[in-house]
């Protein structure tokens, strides 16, 4: 039986995107049944993400990935660069304890299919008492190993500064977005715009810094197999700043939504891990342009989910849309 | 009771328990004993709810304000986005 998770990553509430939403029996079923029919064993079989997003840009549009009994089948998206993704599996396969190594790569129609152990999975639900409960330690202390790893030969750039592009782009077309956004974004140095306030040397000290990147992190990246917790997908890995994979919960906090407590004990486990992406006297001289970028990129990403489903903004995404306006009110000084 | 200091009307308040006389016609206010120490308990209380400790390893300046409370009004929202790319 297929039945859809209630988690995140589940299939969107049939009132979600009905411009891009597969009909019933559609190639997203077909899909799946696809995907089950690669897993190497039968099982109970539950579609865990069936991202709807603007098939054109939003990030992680197309993406679909089916649990089959003990292992997890990934569908990646259409015009996934492939030369790029094998070099980050197998990286990732030599990254015991740190990454989960995947047990397969396989090919289905236009898309590359990755297999991979089941792990036990965080969800919202393992938050409900708060978010000061999530393993932010955990999470930051591999994220500082990974930080530490040499930098294998013919590693892609990681996908962070891309996934900002994306999100802002993905805003195209939409009505009422708040014009903070797009202006806080042509302050960064990642917009490409000719005349911005932000000193581009800050960027490039950056570049100099480049190690082993993640590219993506937030909460849903951690999986626990056994007793320990690793991080799972390698879709964003290469060489960048660091600072990066730091900035999603930076932003969050930035913006008032991650509680003081939580972000002191992230970065707080990060340093002690010997993490080198910020310096232990001061933090937000390497965290303060990417918090930015991620900033922009979650309004963006928060904004159109909600136009596309006719939603009003919440107020976490307000949270981010008043992030912004401050990013523009600092770039202006 | 006369206003000890203008000899107007006293009128009795009752709030959060603590007692308080008020002129209707200086506006003077009268506590009972203990209710200066009553009062300034109370603030401190407030005060500790309202300000949060500050960050261990500092903000940016374009940082929204912290208040250390939680924020159970938009929870659903905000752990959804804790997940989400």
């Amino acid at each position: 039986m297929i039945e859809s998770s209630g988690g995140p990553a589940g299939a969107a509430p049939p009132d979600a995107a009905p411009s891009v939403a597969a009909p019933p029996g559609g190639p997203d079923a077909d899909l799946v049944a696809g995907l089950v029919r690669l897993a190497p064993r039968g099982g109970p079989v539950t579609v865990l993400k069936q991202s709807t997003g603007s098939p054109r840009m939003d990030s992680g549009a197309g993406v679909v990935v089916v649990r089959v009994g003990d292992v997890v089948v990934k569908a990646h998206p259409e015009g996934t660069p492939e030369a790029d993704l094998r070099v980050r599996l197998d990286l990732a396969g030599r990254l015991p304890g740190l990454m989960l190594a995947p047990l397969g790569v396989e090919r289905l129609g236009a898309r590359i299919v990755t297999i991979w152990p089941a792990g036990e999975p965080l969800t919202p639900a393992h938050l409900e008492d708060g978010d000061d409960r999530a393993p932010w330690a955990e999470g930051a202390r591999l994220l500082a190993r990974l930080h530490a790893r040499p930098l294998p030969p013919g590693l892609p750039a990681a996908g962070g500064p891309a996934r900002l592009a994306r999100a802002v782009a993905a805003l195209d077309g939409h009505r009422d977005v708040p014009p903070a956004i797009r202006a806080a974004y042509w302050t960064l140095p990642w917009s490409g715009a000719e005349h911005r306030p932000v000193p581009p040397g800050l960027a490039a000290g950056a570049e100099l810094r480049a190690t082993l990147v993640h590219g993506d992190w937030h909460l849903g990246q951690l999986v626990r197999i056994g007793a320990a917790w690793t991080l799972i997908d390698p879709d964003d890995l290469g060489h960048g700043d660091p600072a990066w994979d730091l900035a999603r919960p930076a932003a969050w906090f930035a913006a008032g939504l991650l509680a003081t407590t939580a972000w002191d004990r992230f970065l707080g486990a990060y340093l002690a891990a010997g993490g080198g992406a910020v310096s232990r006297d001061d933090p937000w001289r390497e965290l303060d342009l990417p918090a930015r970028a991620l900033t922009v990129q979650l309004a963006a990403t928060a904004v159109a989910t909600a136009r596309r489903a006719g939603r009003p903004l919440d107020d976490s995404t307000r949270a981010l849309v008043s992030s912004c306006a401050r990013i523009l009110a600092t770039a202006r000084v | 009771m006369q206003c000890p200091k203008c000899r107007g009307n006293m009128r009795t308040f009752d709030r959060n328990g603590i007692h308080i006389e008020q002129c209707d016609n200086c506006r003077g206010i009268f506590l009972d004993y203990g209710e200066l120490e009553t009062l300034t308990r109370l603030e401190s209380q407030w005060a500790q709810q309202q300000y949060a400790p500050p960050p261990a390893h500092g903000a940016p300046a374009w940082g929204a304000p912290h208040h250390g409370h939680h924020h159970h009004h938009h929870e659903r929202s905000w752990v959804g986005m804790l997940f989400s790319s």
